[in-house]
């Protein structure tokens, strides 16, 4: 299928969507399920007064902090326990623990020792993360190939240049598998954290409109955030992922 | 002063639980001179390729010495499976071993276009055939201008017309920058056909049964008759 036929076939779905929320809206026809324009309205309003750019930038501010944490610790901590079979068997347990403890748990916890900092606020999203990042880049590093390794070593290339060419080629396709789950649980548990201890972000704005009752600011927010994200992901994500598989067949 | 002295007192490789370790090497000594090409003809899993790679440096659970006479050598290394990197192209994995900038990518270039892959310099590896990543891994092997080059049946798996092309090119490529090279195979005609000098090993532990050095011309190389000959000469002394 050609990208201008899927486009246009996205279009078409999305705005049925559209259609049917409308219809729904006025069946219902209650200030509890408003209609697309006036969640719209709310939009502009919320971004007239300023409130709405920068709740998101925030939040984007928050997820991009507490994502880059938890790629690179959760990166660093699974390559090594992919390459170091004692390592695995000591500390894997407490990953297994980390990745089923709920993330509302790691959450209380860290504003309850930290208080209610933005320092406790990105630690507690970035350690929800690492466990998963961990797990992933874990399957890479063990299977990362040997004979790949021995032909660096026989030709004696730099430790840097061995790292860039030959190691982590190999582990792009679970980076990149593990940046995708990534930040969409980052930016999930961003806005619970925010709704729980913070007084600025996309979270908060949600719990002030929660306490109003006011519906079409909570649509409003979520869908001026979701299309944020997805601007990120086609945009940034996706173009990165076919530049590094550009070799495949 | 020999150009490679290989002298293992003992290689083992550990069985699993219980079972009783096979041993490879246990006083094995062979003394490569500056220059020859020794094909190491023998069985499969004999334990060739584990030579290549302990002198290589690849295998160091083994007691013995590898000495090279010229201290610390340029080391090339063609392996059984051309290990490309699948991610970079044809030029990139060439230049992979020289030193990085223009220098070692004009030198990777120019040796591609030597073993005649010059319009592909710009592919991937993986949409290469076999035979043409095996001349992308021998330009590699000699973009570092080896002292030592090892082979491990750099050849295998290509039909006849193919191998005996490689073959051509790796004679033009050593005649250009001559090194020692350590060749093994289990195909008595290629030996007979590039090698200075024929060792066959045999057994568990190894050894030499035969060591046989061979002075042929170039033009007794391309006589198919004059191979068959030395190629009995070498099946007498070992059978099979």
């Amino acid at each position: 299928m050609s990208t201008q036929k899927r486009l246009l076939l996205t279009a078409t779905s999305l705005l049925a969507l559209l259609l049917f929320w409308q219809i729904a809206a006025l069946w219902a026809d209650s200030r509890l399920l408003p209609g697309p324009s006036e969640v719209f309205e709310a939009m502009i309003r919320a971004t007239r007064t300023g409130v709405m750019p920068e709740s998101i930038a925030i939040t984007l501010a928050r997820v991009a902090a507490s994502f880059l944490i938890a790629m690179a610790l959760g990166s660093a901590i699974g390559i090594a326990l992919g390459r170091s079979v004692a390592l695995n068997e000591l500390v894997g347990p407490w990953v297994v623990v980390l990745l089923n403890l709920p993330a509302l748990v790691v959450i209380i916890l860290c504003y309850v020792w930290f208080g209610l900092t933005e320092v406790a606020a990105i630690t507690a999203v970035a350690i929800n993360k690492i466990p998963n990042v961990a797990v992933t880049m874990r399957e890479g590093a063990a299977a990362l190939s040997r004979d790949l390794d021995e032909m660096a070593q026989v030709y004696r290339l730099p430790r840097l240049r061995a790292l860039r060419h030959v190691t982590l080629p190999q582990l792009v396709p679970f980076f990149a598998a593990s940046a995708r789950s990534g930040l969409a649980l980052t930016w999930k548990i961003v806005l619970v954290v925010e709704l729980l201890g913070r007084s600025n972000g996309v979270g908060f704005e949600l719990q002030t409109a929660f306490q109003l009752f006011d519906v079409a600011g909570i649509l409003a927010y979520a869908l001026a955030f979701t299309a944020v994200v997805q601007v990120i992901e086609i945009g940034l994500l996706q173009p990165w992922e076919r530049r590094a598989n550009r070799w495949r067949r | 002063m020999s150009a490679i002295g290989i002298d293992i007192a003992e290689k083992c490789y550990r069985a699993p639980a219980g079972a009783p370790g096979r041993e490879i090497f246990r006083g094995f000594c062979l003394d490569i001179g500056e220059g020859e090409f020794v094909a190491l003809l023998g069985e499969s899993g004999i334990g060739k390729t584990t030579l290549l790679n302990i002198v290589a440096g690849l295998d160091r659970d083994y007691r013995g010495t590898v000495s090279f006479g010229s201290g610390a050598p340029r080391l090339g290394y063609a392996f059984q499976n051309p290990r490309l990197l699948p991610w970079r192209s044809v030029l990139e994995n060439v230049a992979l071993p020289l030193p990085p900038g223009q220098e070692g990518r004009h030198r990777a270039r120019a040796m591609l276009e030597e073993v005649g892959l010059g319009e592909l310099a710009d592919a991937y590896p993986e949409r290469l055939s076999l035979g043409q990543q095996r001349r992308v891994a021998l330009a590699r092997a000699f973009a570092i201008e080896p002292d030592v080059l090892l082979m491990d049946e750099p050849f295998v798996s290509l039909d006849e017309a193919g191998a005996a092309r490689l073959r051509d090119l790796l004679r033009r490529l050593l005649a250009g920058r001559p090194a020692t090279v350590l060749f093994v195979t289990h195909d008595r005609r290629e030996a007979v056909e590039l090698a200075s000098r024929i060792v066959v090993l045999e057994g568990a532990p190894v050894r030499i049964v035969r060591d046989m050095p061979l002075a042929l011309t170039s033009t007794e190389r391309a006589s198919a008759a004059r191979i068959d000959e030395v190629r009995r000469a070498l099946g007498a002394a070992a059978p099979g």
